[in-house]
């Protein structure tokens, strides 16, 4: 049985079935979302209207039996934070539940008009449409909690009341193993765009689907097999490893002693308080607090099933019941260094609270480091800043204005140093000290994003090569090369973290191509990965260009040209015609 | 010669004693490179990836010099 696009129109609440065009037979997660968007949305629509639409893909592989931590789910159309084409990507459950019942993708469109809110529930016979009012107004772990009463292990994708209230700055939830709302599609504001098609929650039953067809089973195993022995080797990755011990804040202490962890509003790229919100501190607390029974502390947890790698925790308070998972590095900086705060409850508080309202992590770090610039709060105010986030819960005007992210909040308090590009703030890498994170960050179609393109790897980690952060010298090329193989591997379905050890590890990087090969029946080697990946980037490029987007949308902060950031004392100095350069290839064709 | 030494993550088993956020006050003889200092201390050569000094990219062949700041790390990444 071949996959099947399902569209659910919200106009006039009614779900059809449909093949999956030519055009798209090749694509899936990001290339899907974005090939979707590309195709059907017009690029000057208002994000928040109905001309918009949301597009849900799991990757290739997602929803194959034991295929490791390929549970991602792709969220794709046009950004109310950025105004230029988005695809922000999740683990938990829901990936493999929509493959599981044989979709590619799902299309919400339209808008209803009496103004109603929604549960669509999706099983092998249907869509049913719910009213929704019983879950207006609530938060995401409300929300979870009652739809498993009901609709017991299901996925369960949601919008706080962030996302109902259409901020700029709304996620969108999917439940984890455990049915807590920690796995955000957070970036771009796309819960804002699935609440303005009326739609609350999705849950998803995919309890006798058809399943993901494998067309060529031989090749399949043998490249999972290469994949699987690559992470397991991988000292990052493996068992005891780097990220399951620490989980992503293991990065916290490096970045900082590389004088890259951008602190109080990108103002220093030191933060004192580093080792207090660290993973070896995660780790620390996480141990310290165990308790006799009912302990739910813990490191090397797994946000989706089949997950090897286990980078994500459940932070405890004093008497050992969880805060919240994931407390991660982008949440540990963003919540914490960047708003001077290095109290790890604090962050951990602040961090249930942007799950529950339905907010991305990193965007309200930096509205809130914005506005303590702006006077709003003294930067360290832990308890201060945990009260904003029931300011947005309650829709106040200045939880509306935090809401919108960081540009409206600048303008609001009056600042200049605004850590934006093309509207969406950046994470937790300074630019002036990382210089290829910031050719990322300026030319990606997705506004400031690490993920986008991660030199990180060579230029901090030392994975995949070695180059200096702080020399502007080959930076345009290697954040092109990143950015396409990572547009390719957020269409695979598998998490970005494969990249680390595919990166050193040969057989890893065939095996993850062969896997995809395996289960498409397309003929891709290692060797595609680059190529296909620049497909994808062209498509998200032009729809950009067709939104207005000139050159000048890839530009790094004015602030960034002229204030010298400590320790190094340096300033952002690749110039314009460099970054130009990314993605001079779309036009010319070189 | 006087010099402050930090282990990251993983390597943070090699310093049990050491506190998150502690750095190890250490004094050297004139010349000892970072390779010199990572034997020292019993840090598997494998599982360094990155060495810092002076919070910048190093090598292990460089020489030590006096007040420096050495960090050594093992395999990290994320997001």
């Amino acid at each position: 049985m071949s996959k099947k696009i399902l569209r659910i129109d919200m106009t006039h609440r009614k779900a059809t079935y449909e093949e999956v065009p030519k055009k798209w037979a090749h694509w899936a997660g990001r290339a899907l979302t974005s090939a979707i968007t590309f195709d059907e949305v017009e690029p000057t629509c208002h994000p928040l209207g109905p001309n918009n639409k949301l597009a849900i893909a799991p990757g290739w592989v997602t929803g194959t039996p034991a295929s490791p931590s390929s549970g991602r789910t792709s969220f794709g159309g046009k950004s109310p934070l950025t105004g230029g084409i988005k695809e922000s990507n999740a683990g938990g459950l829901s990936g493999q539940k929509i493959a599981g019942l044989g979709l590619a993708a799902i299309i919400l469109e339209g808008q209803p008009e009496d103004g109603k809110w929604t549960t669509l529930v999706l099983t092998k016979d249907g869509v049913e449409f719910k009213d929704a009012s019983d879950l207006v107004g609530k938060g995401m772990y409300e929300v979870d909690e009652l739809l498993w009463e009901t609709y017991p292990d299901t996925a369960v994708i949601g919008i706080g009341q962030a996302g109902e209230m259409k901020l700029s700055n709304a996620g969108i939830s999917v439940n984890d193993t455990e049915n807590r709302p920690g796995r955000y599609a957070g970036r771009g504001g796309m819960g804002a765009v699935m609440g303005a098609r009326g739609v609350k929650a999705i849950v998803i039953d995919d309890t006798g689907g058809p399943g993901v067809e494998i067309a060529d089973k031989e090749l399949f195993d043998l490249g999972r097999r290469k994949l699987t022995e690559s992470i397991q080797e991988h000292d990052l990755t493996k068992k005891g490893g780097g990220l399951p011990s620490y989980g992503t804040a293991i990065l916290v202490n490096i970045i900082n002693e590389a004088g890259g962890l951008p602190t109080r509003n990108f103002s220093a790229g030191q933060f004192e308080g580093a080792a207090k919100i660290s993973g070896e501190a995660i780790a620390e607390v996480v141990e310290k607090r165990r308790t006799n029974g009912g302990y739910e502390g813990m490191v090397g947890h797994k946000c989706s099933p089949g997950c090897i790698i286990g980078c994500s925790n459940v932070y405890p308070d004093e008497e050992g019941k969880h805060i919240v998972s994931c407390l991660e590095y982008e949440t540990a900086w963003a919540l914490g260094a960047n708003c001077g705060i290095d109290d790890l409850d604090s962050v951990a508080r602040m961090t249930r609270e942007c799950n529950d309202v339905g907010v991305d992590t990193i965007e309200s770090g930096n509205a809130i480091a914005v506005a303590m610039d702006g006077g709003l709060l003294k930067f360290g105010d832990g308890e201060g800043a945990l009260k904003l986030f029931d300011e947005i819960r309650r829709g106040t005007p200045l939880g509306r204005i935090l809401g919108q992210g960081v540009e409206a909040t600048a303008k609001a308090f009056g600042v200049h140093r605004v850590p934006t590009v093309k509207g969406q703030s950046m994470p937790a890498y300074e630019p002036r000290a990382i210089k290829g994170i910031g050719v990322t960050y300026a030319t990606t179609p997705m506004g400031a994003d690490h993920t986008a393109g991660y030199t990180i790897a060579p230029e901090i980690a030392g994975v995949g090569g070695k180059v200096d952060p702080l020399s502007d010298e080959g930076k345009a090329d290697l954040s092109l090369t990143f950015q396409a193989a990572t547009a390719f591997i957020d269409s695979t379905g598998y998490c970005l973290f494969i990249a680390f050890p595919i990166l050193d590890i040969a057989k890893g990087w065939a095996g993850m191509a062969e896997t995809v090969a395996g289960v498409t029946g397309m003929s891709i080697t290692g060797d595609d990965v680059v190529p296909l990946g620049k497909g994808i980037l062209k498509m998200e490029r032009l729809f950009n260009e067709g939104a207005g987007f000139t050159p000048e949308a890839d530009r790094m902060p004015e602030f960034m040209r002229y204030e010298k950031l400590p320790p190094h004392d340096v300033v952002w100095t690749i110039k314009d015609e460099e970054l130009d350069k990314v993605y001079g290839w779309v036009h010319n064709g070189s | 010669m006087h010099v402050e030494v930090r282990l990251f993550a993983t390597l943070r088993r090699c310093a049990p004693a050491l506190g998150v956020g502690e750095s190890l006050k250490l004094t050297v003889d004139p010349g000892t490179t970072i390779a010199d200092l990572r034997d020292q201390l019993g840090l598997p050569p494998e599982e360094v990836r990155v060495v810092m000094r002076n919070n910048l990219q190093a090598d292990l062949n460089d020489q030590i010099g006096d007040g420096d700041r050495i960090a050594f790390v093992p395999a990290i990444a994320g997001g």
